[in-house]
């Protein structure tokens, strides 16, 4: 035991220490650039939101030092009480909850808020890798996929009820994890399936989606038939079953868009589809957004001096669309270096969680890069206009103590697991 | 491929597929790229060049520039303020105060509009020190026009504000700018106004200036606006006005040779700085509401009067033209022309009955027999009225009438030549001939002109058979000006040789003893005129009125090298001879010689006035009006 310890800041993974204090630091300039105004104090005013993210930064080192300080095996051993506090604290929500813009996600304590779903995500991608590094686990086992889905199902299905849809899609994207742990990819191709037949019904609606399906499906069965020689009269039964299948998948989608979806978020999907144009109503974001970043052309305005960031231009510029203040101040070279930053992070994480000798480690570390890639994926694809707006933070850059912290456990639990790579405990 | 390295193309792939993204947002796609003029963090700095000066034809400064303060707003830089201070300082009502604030912000947030327009220059003083109290608000210095010689308002035209609708036509001009509104102001708007300099400023978030945005590249230089000389000559339209006090008409002068206009003259006329300043809207109303004497009405451009006796001139020379007389035909006057069997079908005339008249003699005596006889002759050369009737026309409009003039000046009206389709709306019945129209023999009738082209078919006589399209502007910065128009002769469809005897007779009109301007001669000076005294009507809901007989003349002199050609209209002015023939004259002596030799006549027109015939004739419409709603009441 002695001897390890003495090895733990040897053992750290200083790049990636690197990479996120790169971050941080650019993160909490961009939020002082979104933020400040004529009636600032200097940068320890502590009412301002750059004050206050010094304040979580700071809080957020002291967490660092525990988190490192704290045994490997802990985390494996007592992952379950956490996920069990955890979802205890995601439930209380239902009771003392504070609202927020229409979602239940926050305990208030006084001039503080947190947000349990933030902390939810280390908690549970803790149980599900010591779930998984237990005796007999086998994902290609009915037994063992039910039990994940169920650790996954959990939070995902207490954040949707705050409701807080974004979210709450992250834990879909575990799937992932679970692919690289041994889920048949006939999962992973179901769910793109999903995604593309859901995709598809959106924009062509839903007769002219099941006509182009139906089309590509009998196309491929024909070509099957007469290039391939493969005799289909015994599997009728099979085939009449997919086209079943999918023509009730399609439906599903149209029914669920059409009467499960809040109209806003009707709404943003056929922006981003580009089936409505608004760009003063609820397309008004988005537009302004774009705008900005493409006002910071090559080389941006620089630092401090975005007009349309300085003038507050873009609602939620300090979180969501933080980016966009990036953009705007640094132009194409700059936010290219951020989006690189990012990249060659997540890719770090992956590549060691890739020489792992522990399960547990390997499991949580794709786990946490799957989860950064989640956000920086979505975050950026909504600011530059790709993707649907899904308010979800990008991490280390968006304002706010809860999102920080949990990023930060996140990370660093990962490093300290890391740091302890050459044991197998 | 091992599951490590999928996940690592994707991870790439997403960074690339934003990289590419923001390539097109930041780099291609203009549309996500504003540009400094909507860009909030850039201030918009307007550098106005002076506006070019205008000049008479010799140098003498006619419209000129003087300072004018106007207090400038942006909206979104105004900071909560002493609205009572404020407005005191502006002396205006805190309602005014919103009003204009709420208008300004409607037309743009961020781009200076005028709040309050032309400061006095003791207000403008006291408020400069003030100024900086009040943020979102500055003073920018405005130049305004100046008149110095207060006249030719009619032709140099006032400028004003820029309307919204003419902003959003021309988006050039910002609100509460200015531009040419009539006149030469506005026929040469572009060349006077020059083009206004843009400076960008960047601001820091404290809304403080730190420097040129983008190192000045998106900067413009102001372009001064050019100068303008007239073809006026001031001193002679000054003149002109002095003989023109208390008569209503217009003076129009020519330079045959050019085209260019010497004078534009209308009377009642008004002094033109009273269309600048803060009075600005006062003054305006009070010269639209004054529905009798008209001195926004460009009499000399816009009235259209029948021509009366100088219409003459142009039937004879059709008629030679059209061969159907010669120099030497004559007709013989009973004391009038009979041109029907009625009893009324008579045109009277003042010639002796029995006078035997030729072409030099029935214009020198302006005998109207003799030009009934030539009229009915052209018109009957031909098989038809009809065809009789388009040949005449086509050559009264060879002379300018008919049709605006298609120059430089801002007023303007086509006035009327009857032609067949005229008569075919007039007489749906058909049944009209010679005799019918044959008021067009005398220039009354259906005929209408304005001075300024009598005074262009005067022009078109002095030449012997053209004209050049009279013009107003004669250089710009001390260029003269090259367009075609103005340079190329326009004939007329009359062949020179037929303008000598028929000049002849209007020489005579002078010189002869006999002649109907007898009075107005001038020694040493060859001039060339002819009298009208143009009947005139007015109808007052149905009722029709006659009025005094309008007073008109038009000359050209010398006799040989025209030097100017003049067209002298006076409303209700009785025989051409009275008024309109000795002002022509007078203007034509103080033109070539710098001075007149006739001091007594030169006083005896100045003095004349025509008000009480002019208070009579508003008086008795009004009364046939009161006497119609009378009837129409019962």
């Amino acid at each position: 035991m002695r001897k390890r310890k003495t090895n733990i800041l040897a053992g750290i993974d200083w790049v990636l220490v690197l990479l996120f204090l790169a971050l941080i630091t650019i993160g909490w300039m961009t939020i002082y650039a979104a933020t400040i105004d004529d009636n600032s104090q200097g940068i320890l005013d502590f009412s301002t939101f750059y004050g206050k993210q010094i304040i979580w930064i700071g809080l957020s080192f002291i967490l660092i030092l525990i988190l490192i300080a704290i045994d490997s095996k802990f985390y494996e051993r007592f992952a379950g009480i956490f996920y069990l506090i955890s979802m205890l604290s995601l439930a209380g929500l239902f009771i003392f909850g504070n609202e927020v813009n229409g979602a239940k996600s926050w305990y208030n304590f006084g001039e503080f808020s947190l947000q349990p779903s933030e902390f939810a995500k280390t908690a549970t991608i803790l149980a599900l890798a010591s779930f998984l590094n237990g005796a007999n686990r086998d994902l290609t086992q009915l037994k063992t996929q039910w039990n994940t889905i169920l650790i996954m199902s959990i939070p995902a299905v207490l954040i949707l009820l705050q409701p807080d849809a974004g979210s709450a899609v992250i834990y879909t994207t575990l799937i992932f994890v679970l692919y690289r742990e041994g889920l048949p990819a006939f999962y992973l191709l179901i769910g793109l399936a999903i995604i593309l037949l859901f995709l598809a019904t959106l924009y062509f609606g839903f007769t002219t989606a099941l006509i182009i399906i139906y089309s590509l499906i009998s196309l491929f069965f024909f070509l099957l038939v007469n290039f391939k020689k493969i005799q289909l009269k015994r599997e009728w039964f099979k085939i009449i079953a997919i086209y079943l299948v999918i023509g009730l998948m399609l439906f599903s989608v149209d029914y669920a868009f059409n009467h499960i979806l809040e109209q806003h978020q009707r709404d943003r999907f056929n922006i981003v589809l580009g089936k409505t144009i608004d760009n003063r109503g609820i397309g008004y974001n988005t537009y302004q957004s774009m705008i900005t970043i493409g006002s910071g052309g090559w080389t941006g305005k620089g630092y401090l001096e975005g007009d349309r960031t300085q003038g507050n231009f873009v609602p939620e510029q300090e979180t969501d669309y933080i980016f966009s203040a990036i953009g705007e101040e640094w132009g194409f070279i700059g936010s290219s270096i951020v989006i690189i930053l990012f990249v060659v992070f997540i890719l770090r994480i992956i590549q060691l969680s890739e020489r792992q000798k522990s399960k547990f480690s390997r499991i949580f570390g794709y786990s946490v890069a799957t989860i950064f890639f989640f956000h920086f994926m979505v975050n950026i694809g909504m600011v530059i206009g790709i993707l649907p707006t899904v308010g979800i933070p990008l991490p280390f850059f968006s304002y706010g103590g809860s999102s920080l912290w949990g990023f930060t456990m996140l990370l660093f639990i990962f490093i300290r697991l890391d740091a302890d790579r050459t044991y197998e405990w | 491929m091992e599951k490590k390295h999928i996940a690592y193309i994707s991870i790439s792939l997403v960074g690339l597929l934003f990289i590419i993204r923001l390539f097109y947002i930041q780099i291609i796609a203009e549309k996500y790229q504003p540009s400094p003029l909507n860009n909030s963090a850039v201030a918009i700095k307007f550098d106005y060049p002076a506006r070019g000066f205008i000049y008479d034809r010799n140098g003498v400064l006619l419209v000129a520039n003087q300072p004018s303060y106007d207090v400038m707003i942006i909206p979104r830089d105004v900071t909560p303020l002493d609205t009572l201070e404020f407005c005191g300082l502006l002396k205006i009502t805190k309602e005014q105060f919103i009003k204009r604030f709420e208008k300004a912000k409607n037309y743009s947030p961020r781009i200076p509009s005028v709040f309050l327009a032309q400061l006095s220059k003791s207000n403008y003083a006291y408020l400069q020190e003030k100024m900086h109290k009040f943020k979102g608000f500055y003073i920018q210095k405005r130049i305004l026009r100046e008149y110095p010689l207060k006249t030719a308002a009619n032709v140099l035209g006032y400028i004003g504000e820029v309307s919204p609708a003419f902003m959003e036509k021309n988006p050039y001009y910002k609100q509460g700018e200015l531009r040419g509104i009539t006149g030469i102001e506005n026929e040469y708007e572009e060349v006077l106004r020059g083009v206004r300099g843009v400076k960008f400023m960047q601001r820091n978030r404290f809304n403080k200036e730190i420097g040129p945005y983008q190192g000045g590249s998106k900067d413009t230089l102001a372009t001064t606006g050019k100068d303008l000389t007239t073809t006026l000559d001031i001193e002679l339209q000054l003149y002109g006005q002095k003989l023109m006090s208390n008569k209503r008409g217009g003076i129009i002068a020519i330079e045959p040779a050019t085209g260019e206009l010497l004078t534009v003259l209308s009377t009642p006329t008004y002094d033109p700085n009273e269309l600048v300043g803060r009075e600005r809207s006062k003054n305006y109303a009070k010269l639209k509401n004054d529905i009798d004497g008209k001195p926004m009405f460009d009499r000399g451009l816009q009235a259209q009067y029948p021509p009366g006796s100088p219409f003459k001139i142009v039937n004879a020379l059709i008629g030679l033209q059209e061969g159907v007389v010669t120099e030497d035909t004559r007709f013989t006057c009973y004391h009038g022309y009979r041109y029907g069997s009625s009893p009324r079908a008579f045109m009277g005339c003042h010639c002796v009955s029995g006078t035997s008249n030729d072409l030099i003699r029935g214009v020198y005596a302006s005998c109207n027999a003799y030009f009934c006889n030539v009229y009915k002759r052209v018109i009957e050369k031909y098989p038809s009225p009809v065809e009789g009737i388009e040949a005449w026309a086509k050559h009264v409009k060879s002379f300018g009438f008919g049709d605006y003039l298609h120059n430089d000046l801002y007023n303007g009206t086509p006035g009327t030549v009857p032609d067949a389709a005229l008569y075919k709306r007039m007489y749906p019945n058909g049944g009209w001939r010679a005799s019918t129209t044959i008021s067009n023999a005398i220039g009354q009738g259906e005929i209408l002109a304005n001075p300024i082209q009598l005074a262009n078919m005067t022009a078109a006589v002095a030449n012997r058979g053209f004209y050049y399209t009279p013009h107003i502007v004669k250089a710009i910065d001390n260029q003269p000006i090259q367009i075609e128009k103005y340079t190329t002769p326009k004939r007329t469809t009359i062949d020179p040789k037929y303008f000598e005897p028929v000049i002849e007779g209007m020489f005579q009109t002078v010189e002869n003893p006999g002649g109907t301007a007898y009075w107005s001669k001038v020694p040493g000076i060859e001039i060339c005129g002819k009298t009208g005294t143009a009947e005139n009507f007015t109808r007052v809901n149905g009722e029709k009125l006659q009025f005094q007989d309008h007073s008109v003349f038009i000359a050209f002199a010398p006799k040989e090298d025209p030097k100017i050609a003049i067209a002298v209209y006076i409303e209700n002015g009785g025989y051409g001879s009275t008024y309109a023939g000795p002002i022509a004259t007078l203007m034509i002596e103080k033109y070539l010689n710098g001075k007149t030799s006739r001091p007594n006549l030169e006083k005896r027109m100045i003095e004349a006035s025509l008000q009480n015939q002019y208070d009579e004739q508003l008086l008795k419409t009004s009364l046939a009006k009161e006497k119609n709603k009378h009837i129409s009441g019962n």
